[in-house]
């Protein structure tokens, strides 16, 4: 967190980083304060009856941390594991997990002004995990708010009861 | 006065829990004809550390109490007063309100005023009908006598003496509070009952409150140095933070220093030693490809890292091991309290109590036990006319004893009552609908009496008999990774076996193999594993049945479960695990046993969440992650799922 803050503090009032990466086609990017780290992918231990995205658990210095697969999540892209897959490393609310992605391309730094309203209707892409849409280099990178993401439902990483106690 | 006393206020409550639990025992074993001046001394001395302590933090409802009380043990010991069982039942309900007002403080919730003030009026009642008409002004003149004699507890901190005739030592724990104070001068606490100078005295050495501090007083200093020779520097007692006096076990004439340490400081180093051994035996396995001359080198230096972790390992888990006394130690009262409202005549004898066991554990422990107790001397033992007519002595026995088997400790409480009367628990069950028949072997129908809302009390007593207890029970010594078992012969008495891991933080566990995937089985839940033949297995609308001994099983299939991909599909082919948790018994189905191993449990639900038939995960020796599966939950997820076939 202190890291990028320091970064950004000096160059513009709202001007924000973010973590750029590429999933299938498409380029996504995360707030960068909630990365911890970026490692190559690695094999998991399946966790039963699990949603198909959710790859498994896997040994992160001790810590068991699960690894969703965006990709699957999202539906975008072939969900392939090779030496290049590359999972990024959250910490969200005291939780560590990790997504799989097919890699990560830049840091991008945004104000909030260039940061655009994702089109009202025609993208099946749920807006409540969209902070919004931007445009670097002439293509359009999708603004994940990946804390939501990961709290949500949808992903089911959490507990019922946990995610209440997240939210309050 | 601008120093932060707040901070001070758990070691406050943390050292009076224990000066109270030290009055309590002294109280217990004190012989009322013929009372050890010792024991009064220390009982005395215990009171006079809370009432200094709460005069400080202005804990005025603990001061007033305790320093009535401490008036009347001034007396006891000065045997100007002679001790009766009522007094001394006086005092021990003294502790009990003291105990009520100290949590009452703690959580801040409301002071018990009522038992305060009638605890005060019964108190200065005795001490009216002792002769004397001015009570306090003469405790201080007495304080002040004792001074000079033996009054160890002036100036206290620093010095500790290892006294053999004083092994449950209200010093030491008056040390801790004063080590963490800073101290050297004296200064008096705003005693409002104190009108005497002099009481300042025995509260001098508190240092701290210098800025309204009473000018130095030459006894204080003085009974300092008449302190008894073999004075040690102690820096501080308990390993643990909310721990109660350890020192109980210790060797008296074994100089030991102790510190107090948080326990999340040292369940960080359990954790870290937990990574440690995972990376020595990746090590290992990396030592394992190496060859030549380097190789041998680097196995021998292996070698020793292995034996270095393992001591490491060993005496940080030591580190979290308290002795089973400390919850063993309330039961003396607990037991003379109640055979008194009972009218029975109970002796307990307590057996192994300095065996270790998990902090976490011994916590968790008191409810069942206590309930456990009570319950052996309610139903158990009998009155003593019963057990005259039938042939025993008088007074019952109940033993507590605790003992350590391999990597389980087994707590027991044995009566030599009437033992359980299997008819009528056989009737009760037939009631409640828990059973249909009564062929039933002795041990299944001890085993009724923990169902829920189960008691074959002919009537309800405020002791036991609302058949809510058994249930709490063994829900709680499971929920501790323990089982608990009965034994029971009528007329000779009843014993109820607790096994328990030694601790939650690392589990016996044997490593099976399904599929690519390892999973770990608690060795605790294990009963056998084989390989099955074919005429061992049947088929019940196409699920598959174990057939041993005798006894049908059901069968689960652990790669259907865990949904792995492949393992061994046909169960004559893999091995079969037989599994027991609370209720149920089961075989499980794996591919292979790969081998016995201590795991550290670590938490799923840390990052993730629950994940059904799962206790948690571990990290092998290769840094890969194996779920440690749980036997309870693997039943129940099996009987719901079968419950929603059966609905579909």
């Amino acid at each position: 967190m202190t890291e990028a803050t320091l970064q950004q503090s000096p160059v513009g009032s709202d001007e924000r980083e973010y973590l750029s990466f590429v999933l299938g086609k498409e380029y996504y990017a995360i707030d960068i304060t909630t990365v911890k780290e970026i490692r190559g992918y690695e094999a998991t231990t399946k966790i039963a009856n699990a949603p198909a995205f959710i790859k498994g658990v896997l040994n992160l210095r001790g810590d068991i941390v699960p690894i969703v697969d965006l990709r699957i999540k999202f539906d975008v892209g072939e969900p392939t594991y090779n030496e290049f897959t590359i999972v990024i490393m959250l910490h969200v609310y005291d939780r560590i997990v990790g997504v799989v992605v097919d890699g990560v391309s830049d840091v991008v730094r945004l104000t909030e002004a260039e940061v655009l309203p994702p089109p009202e209707f025609g993208v099946a892409f749920d807006s409540q995990y969209l902070l919004g849409l931007a445009d670097v280099d002439d293509s359009m990178v999708i603004l994940v708010n990946i804390e939501k993401l990961i709290t949500s439902d949808a992903l089911a990483l959490v507990d019922n009861s946990q995610s209440a106690a997240l939210a309050g | 006065m601008n120093v932060d006393v707040e901070q001070f206020h758990a070691v406050f409550f943390d050292e009076s829990n224990e000066h109270l639990q030290a009055m309590e025992d002294l109280l217990m074993t004190l012989d009322v004809d013929n009372p050890d001046s010792e024991a009064l001394n220390s009982i005395f001395r215990a009171a006079h550390s809370i009432k200094g302590g709460s005069g400080i933090f202005g804990f005025d409802a603990l001061t007033g109490l305790t320093h009535v009380m401490e008036t009347l043990l001034d007396r006891a010991r000065n045997q100007t007063m002679s001790l009766s069982v009522e007094i001394v039942d006086l005092f021990l309900e003294t502790v009990d309100t003291l105990n009520a007002t100290l949590q009452a403080y703690k959580d801040g919730g409301e002071l018990p005023s009522d038992a305060i003030n009638a605890g005060i009026d019964r108190l200065e009642a005795v001490l009216g009908s002792t002769g004397s008409s001015e009570p306090v002004a003469q405790a201080g003149e007495s304080d002040d006598v004792l001074a000079e004699s033996e009054d160890a507890d002036d100036g206290f901190g620093f010095f500790d003496f290892d006294d053999i005739a004083e092994p449950a030592t209200a010093v030491d724990a008056t040390d801790d509070l004063f080590g963490d104070l800073a101290f050297g001068a004296e200064a008096s606490t705003d005693n409002p009952q104190a009108p005497d100078g002099k009481e300042t005295d025995d509260i001098s050495g508190f240092g701290f409150f210098d800025d309204e501090a009473l000018p130095a007083q030459p006894a204080a200093s003085q009974s300092e140095k008449s302190q008894p020779a073999p004075v040690t520097p102690k820096q501080n007692v308990t390993p643990i933070a909310k721990g109660k006096a350890v020192s109980q076990t210790k060797t008296p004439a074994k100089e030991s220093g102790s510190i107090r340490v948080d326990t999340y400081k040292i369940d960080g180093m359990v954790n870290l030693v937990g990574e440690l051994v995972i990376t020595q035996s990746m090590l290992s396995m990396i030592g394992n490809e190496v060859d030549g001359k380097a190789g041998e080198m680097l196995q021998t230096a292996i070698d020793e890292l292995q034996r270095n972790t393992r001591e490491i390992q060993e005496s940080v888990m030591s580190m979290r091991m308290l002795p089973v006394n400390m919850t063993f130690n309330r039961f003396p009262r607990v037991v003379r309290d109640l055979s008194q409202k009972l009218g029975k005549q109970v002796k307990l004898v307590i057996e192994g109590g300095a065996t270790e066991i998990d902090k976490s554990l011994i916590e968790k422990l008191v409810d069942p036990l206590t309930h456990l107790v009570r319950n052996s001397i309610d139903h158990g033992i009998e009155s003593p006319e019963t057990r005259q007519a039938a042939g025993k002595p008088a007074s019952g026995t109940v033993v507590l004893s605790a003992a350590q088997k391999g990597s389980s400790i087994i707590i027991s409480i044995q009566d030599d009552g009437a033992g359980l009367n299997r008819e009528r628990i056989l009737n009760k069950a037939m009631e409640n609908g828990l059973i249909h028949s009564d062929d039933m072997p002795d041990s299944d129908i001890w085993k009724l009496i923990f169902e829920p809302g189960f008691s074959t009390a002919a009537e309800v007593t405020d002791v036991s008999g609302r058949g809510v207890g058994m249930d709490v029970v063994r829900r709680n010594i499971e929920s501790i990774g323990g089982r608990i078992e009965i034994e029971s012969k009528v007329g000779e008495g009843s014993s109820f076996n607790i096994h328990l891991p030694l601790t939650l933080a690392i589990v016996d566990g044997m490593c099976v193999a399904v599929g690519d995937q390892i999973f770990v089985v608690p060795l605790l839940n294990i009963i056998e594993s084989f390989q099955p033949r074919a005429e061992q297995l049947q088929s019940l609308s196409n699920d598959n049945v174990l057939w041993i001994r005798g006894e049908y099983w059901p069968l689960v299939a652990l790669h259907e479960l865990m949904d792995v991909e492949g393992a061994i599909d046909a169960p004559e082919e893999g091995i079969v695990v037989l599994l027991e948790s609370g209720k149920k018994r089961f075989g499980v189905q794996v591919d292979a046993l790969l081998g016995q191993q201590q795991v550290v449990i670590k938490s799923l639900e840390k990052h993730y969440r629950k994940v059904a038939g799962v206790a948690g995960a571990t990290i092998m020796g290769d840094g890969k992650v194996a779920l440690i599966l749980d036997a309870d939950s693997i039943a129940q997820t099996c009987q719901d799922a079968l419950k929603q076939e059966a609905c579909a």
